[in-house]
Formats: C-alpha cells, sequence, structure tokens
C-alpha cells in the first residue's frame, strides 16, 4: 500500500495532569505518526490512559511535554474553528435528550462552515448527503435520534463526523455497546471510509481481536511503553503478552488471539 | 422540506394568532370601548370619546407592548437556559433568577433609608432598580453555574435554584422586618406583579433592554445548536463554549432582570412556553425555536393578561397567579404525556 500523507504526528509526548504543584505523568515517550488512508486501533487496559492519549491528540487536554503536529502545525496554534475543520469526533457519552433528527444530526457537523445563523449552502447539503450514503443512513434522515438502534446510532455520528470534512476523525471506544454482528459492521464502514475518502481514522476500542484483524495499524499502550506498528509487527515485538497485568491471560502468536490460561 | 412547509403555516397562523390576541387584550378591560372605535383610535384616527382615547393610548396600549415584551422576554431566556444546562425544567424562575431580582430590587426599596439621599434617589429611579434586579439575576445565575460546573446532575441544578430562591427570600423577610411601612407596602405592591402602571418611558427602557437580550440571543442560536449534542461536541465544532455561555448569561439576566424589575416575578412563563413551542414545531432546531418561543411567548401572556383584568369587571387579578394557573398544569401535563422531557 502506498504511504499516504502524514495527518497528525506526535513526538517526545508526555501526557499526564497537572494537580497543584505536582505532575501526574501517565505515558511518556510517545512517538505517533498516523497517515491518511489508514484506519489506526488505538488499544490498552482499562485505566492505562487511553482517553487521556485521545484528549491529547484532539487538543482538549494539554500535554505535559512534546508536542501534536497536525497537519504540520502545532495543535495549540489552531483556533477553534480552524481546529474543527481538521479534527472531528465521535463521542462514547450518550447524546443529551432532544428532538434532534437524523439529518439535522449529521447536518451539525457542517458548522465550522456555516454562516453566523448556521444556514446550510447547497455545498452544506451536497456533503451531508455524501456523508449519509456512505454510512448506509439516507432511509433514516428524518427519523429523531432516540428512535433508532445503537448500530445505527453510531454510524449517524460517524456520519457526522463525515460531514465535517476533516482529513482526521477520532473515536473513543465507538464498539462499546454494539454486539458483535454490529462491531464488524462499524469496523467494516470504517475501513471502507479510510480507504474510499483518504482519511485517517483512528478508534480506541477493547475488541483486541477485531482490531487486530482489521486495523491497518495500531497503538498498543502498555505499562512500560506506547508502541505504533502494523498488527503483524507489534505481534512480533511481543509488546501484545504485556497489555494485561495478569499471567492467565497469554497471547497466542501464532493463532494471533488471546488465550485464558489456568481456568 | 414538507417539514418546512408546515412550519410556514403555522408561523403565518401564530402571526395571525399574536395580532388576533393584541386587538383582544386592548379591545376588553373594566371599560367598554366598542371595537370600530378601537380599530380607528390604533389606526391613526380619534376614538368617539375623548377618554376612551386616553384609556387606549395611556393604559390599555402599553400594558398589551408590555405583555409583549415581558412574554418574549421570559420565553426566550427560558429556552436559553434548559439548553445551556440541558436541563429541560430549567427557566427564569426555576434556577432563582427571578428571587434574584426580587432581592436587588428588596435591597433597593427597602433598604434606600440606609443610603445617603443622592445615592438613594438614583437608585429609585427605574434605571437603579434595573440595575439592581438585573444585577440581582446575574447574580444568581452565576452562582448556579459554579454550582453547576461542580454537580453534572440535572436534578440538583435544579434543588440549587430553589435553595437560592429560599435563600433569597429569607433575606427578604429580615429586610422586611427592618423596613418602614410605606417601604413595605411599596415592595409587596412590586412583587405582586403588574404588567400595568408602567409609564411611557419605562416601557422605553424596558424595549431597549429586551431588544438588547433578544439580540444576544438570536447571536447564540448556532452555537445552541451545537450545544444539543453536549458541550464537548459542540467545543469539537469549532463552538468557543465560554463565549457563548457568557453570552447567553448577559442576555438572560438582562432579559430576566429587567423584566422583573417593571412587573415584578412571573413565574412559569420561561419553563412552559419553551416547552409549548417544542411541541407544537416537533423539533430542537433553535433557527425554528426562536421564532417559535417568541411568538407563543407573546401571544400566552397577552392571553393570560387578558384573563386577569376580568373583563367586564372592575378589578383585576395579579398577573403571576394566572400565569401559574396556567402554567402549572401544563408542565405537570407534559411531564406525564410525554416520553421523556426534551431541551
Amino acid at each position: 500500500m502506498s504511504t499516504g500523507k502524514t495527518i497528525l504526528k506526535a513526538e517526545e509526548l508526555s501526557i499526564g495532569y497537572f494537580s497543584k504543584k505536582e505532575k501526574t505523568i501517565i505515558a511518556s515517550q510517545i512517538h505517533l505518526d498516523l497517515k491518511a488512508g489508514k484506519l489506526i486501533s488505538l488499544i490498552g487496559a482499562n485505566g492505562i490512559g487511553k482517553s487521556t492519549l485521545l484528549r491529547t491528540l484532539t487538543g482538549i487536554q494539554k500535554a505535559l511535554s512534546g508536542q501534536v503536529i497536525l497537519n504540520e502545525k502545532d495543535i495549540r496554534n489552531y483556533s477553534p474553528s480552524s481546529l474543527a475543520q481538521q479534527l472531528s469526533i465521535v463521542l462514547t457519552e450518550s447524546l443529551p435528550p432532544s428532538n434532534l433528527t437524523v439529518f439535522e444530526l449529521v447536518a451539525l457537523g457542517r458548522q465550522p462552515y456555516t454562516n453566523w445563523i448556521g444556514k446550510l449552502t447547497s455545498d452544506d447539503r451536497e456533503k451531508i448527503k455524501e456523508a449519509m450514503d456512505l454510512t448506509q443512513i439516507s432511509h433514516l434522515a428524518d427519523k429523531k435520534h432516540y428512535e433508532i438502534s445503537d448500530g445505527q446510532l453510531q454510524k449517524v455520528l460517524v456520519a457526522r463526523a463525515l460531514a465535517q470534512s476533516t482529513p482526521l476523525i477520532i473515536l473513543d471506544e465507538p464498539t462499546t455497546h454494539l454486539d458483535l454482528l454490529h462491531k464488524v459492521s462499524l469496523f467494516k464502514l470504517l475501513k471502507k471510509l479510510a480507504v474510499e475518502t483518504q482519511k485517517c481514522i483512528l478508534f480506541s476500542t477493547h475488541d483486541l481481536d477485531l482490531a487486530l484483524q482489521l486495523s491497518d495499524e495500531m497503538i498498543v499502550m502498555s505499562p512500560e511503553k506506547t508502541l505504533q506498528g502494523t498488527p503483524e509487527s507489534l505481534i512480533q515485538s511481543g509488546i501484545l503478552n504485556s497489555l494485561f497485568k495478569d499471567e492467565n491471560i497469554f497471547f497466542d502468536t501464532g493463532k494471533a488471539k488471546f488465550i485464558l490460561k489456568n481456568l | 422540506m414538507q417539514q418546512n412547509s408546515r412550519n410556514r403555516i403555522l408561523f403565518i397562523a401564530l402571526l395571525i394568532c399574536l395580532a388576533a390576541c393584541f386587538l383582544l387584550n386592548i379591545s376588553l378591560g373594566s371599560v367598554n370601548i366598542p371595537i370600530e372605535d378601537i380599530a380607528s383610535s390604533l389606526s391613526g384616527g380619534q376614538a368617539s370619546k375623548n377618554s376612551w382615547e386616553i384609556i387606549i393610548w395611556n393604559y390599555r396600549f402599553p400594558k398589551a407592548l408590555t405583555a409583549i415584551l415581558v412574554g418574549m422576554g421570559l420565553s426566550i431566556s427560558g429556552l436559553l437556559m434548559q439548553t445551556l444546562f440541558r436541563n429541560p425544567l430549567a427557566g427564569p424562575d426555576v434556577l432563582g433568577l427571578s428571587s434574584g431580582a426580587s432581592l436587588g430590587v428588596a435591597f433597593i426599596i427597602l433598604g434606600s433609608g440606609l443610603l445617603p439621599p443622592f445615592l438613594s434617589g438614583f437608585f429609585l429611579s427605574s434605571y437603579g432598580i434595573v440595575l439592581a434586579s438585573c444585577l440581582g439575576s446575574l447574580m444568581v445565575l452565576l452562582a448556579v453555574l459554579v454550582v453547576s460546573q461542580r454537580l453534572r446532575n440535572t436534578m440538583a441544578i435544579l434543588i440549587v435554584g430553589l435553595m437560592f430562591g429560599s435563600f433569597t427570600n429569607a433575606i427578604i423577610g429580615v429586610l422586611s422586618y427592618f423596613s418602614t411601612a410605606e417601604e413595605l407596602q411599596k415592595f409587596t405592591f412590586w412583587s405582586l406583579g403588574s404588567l400595568g402602571n408602567i409609564s411611557w418611558p419605562n416601557i422605553l427602557i424596558l424595549s431597549i433592554c429586551c431588544l438588547i437580550g433578544l439580540l444576544l440571543s438570536a447571536l447564540c442560536i448556532k452555537p445552541l445548536n451545537a450545544l444539543l449534542l453536549g458541550e464537548r461536541y459542540a467545543k469539537s465544532l469549532g463552538i468557543n463554549f465560554k463565549k457563548t455561555r457568557l453570552i447567553i448569561i448577559i442576555a438572560t439576566s438582562l432579559l430576566a432582570g429587567s423584566i422583573t424589575a417593571f412587573v415584578g416575578p412571573i413565574a412559569f412563563i420561561g419553563l412552559a412556553v419553551p416547552h409549548i413551542s417544542k411541541m407544537v414545531f416537533q423539533t430542537s432546531s433553535h433557527y425554528v425555536l426562536f421564532w417559535g418561543t417568541l411568538l407563543f411567548g407573546a401571544i400566552i401572556l397577552l392571553i393570560c393578561d387578558t384573563v386577569s383584568q376580568m373583563p367586564g369587571n372592575d378589578f383585576t387579578l395579579p398577573i403571576n397567579a394566572i400565569t401559574s394557573i396556567l402554567g402549572a398544569p401544563i408542565v405537570v401535563w407534559l411531564l406525564v404525556r410525554k416520553r421523556k422531557f426534551m431541551i
């Protein structure tokens, strides 16, 4: 596969929190290089700092040291509105109750481009239609967002991010509430989008087996280090075995699967 | 597209309804004035009796105008707060803004004796009362906001609002204990609420405050739509959340404060009207809701005022009682009827 343009780069990045005078380092020495057209998964145990890393990469949280470069510019130098044209997100948190229809929800993705009152131009409508066609949710357009299933809602949220026309989409555990069938279909959708739209798509997940099979690249956070690589290279490196601090969970390199021992 | 044509019909119907309610409000009152005289007077001619002319222009017309301003202002500030706090039960009265404004006014009216004469002269003027009232509601809103940052729970925010309400009432109680009978009477009349007896210069002040408040609110239509997805999504869409919140705070304090200063605390309009327009227009888009809430607010307060002046009778009921009698059942009915209360 040809190597795409680098969209997001992290150099010497340390993440964590400042609280009063204390500095809590969650992970350090992170080097990332996310390219266009790639589907990249972020895996790691609960509490290892995946959310903190995503928050830092999206500019919500400040890095302790090092920098995040988005499209050749430091993420701290973006204004909120220009950042919104580079980076879109899909969150795990549920939406507040409202009467928004699916179309209106996707249309909100056009906000960084619309005028002060949010009027949609024909170009905006074209982009919304494109996003809804790609995610195959056009038939849901007039439904209220609370009337559709979790799997459909996840696709709608992806469509909203697509409509935002950003080179980078970051999703926080998009498969959490879905059954296996819908997990697979969402993963395949993300993969298709990465290839067809040449966007860089980064998502965190706990579905390790699926992530290993479907991602172009992975970022693995273990207590010792954070590594980026292709699934094959990461399997070879043996980092997957140190993912969980539990001797009963063991990564079988031959089968490329996590296996439980001593049951 | 079908939705758009439905909305257009609704808006036209509401505009006609507003005009009808306005005329009805002016034509009914303790003195019977024939509709022809009202029409000719309003269209620039003369009513057949001079006293009718005075009643129409110095009493009924300003009162109807005040009702429209108050209805629009309170309803819009309720709409803004419901979206800002992502809480369908928020409103200027529920969150204690009206109590805050009352406290500001109470300090001025009941505490004026404590001030040096040249200062009390300024503070007892309309400007002083508006200023105190706006500051009072601003203080309460800021306090609720600070607390709501710590509590992510929507119910807790409402309880905090209620607590501020009782707190301000307690302070007003203490103040009234130390004030003269004359001051007390003045404050009591104010707190009963009345749309009448507002002079033209005061209507001008109220109009300017409401206009600024409504213009600021209109600036927030786009960020408010983004906030329907929650704070984090709104930020990711390039919304400057702090700036938007500041504009909303200024707009609501100005609206709730200035209105409370002139007509007294009026309950339920800010809470119920946005829900009525959400129910009728079946949408959360503030592009539609803003205008819908404006029109419904004006219409409903005109109707409440028409009811309160008890056509054909000499006495007038307090407007606050009417809005509560009509508003409280509407809110309960909405709660029971709907699957979920919507923002």
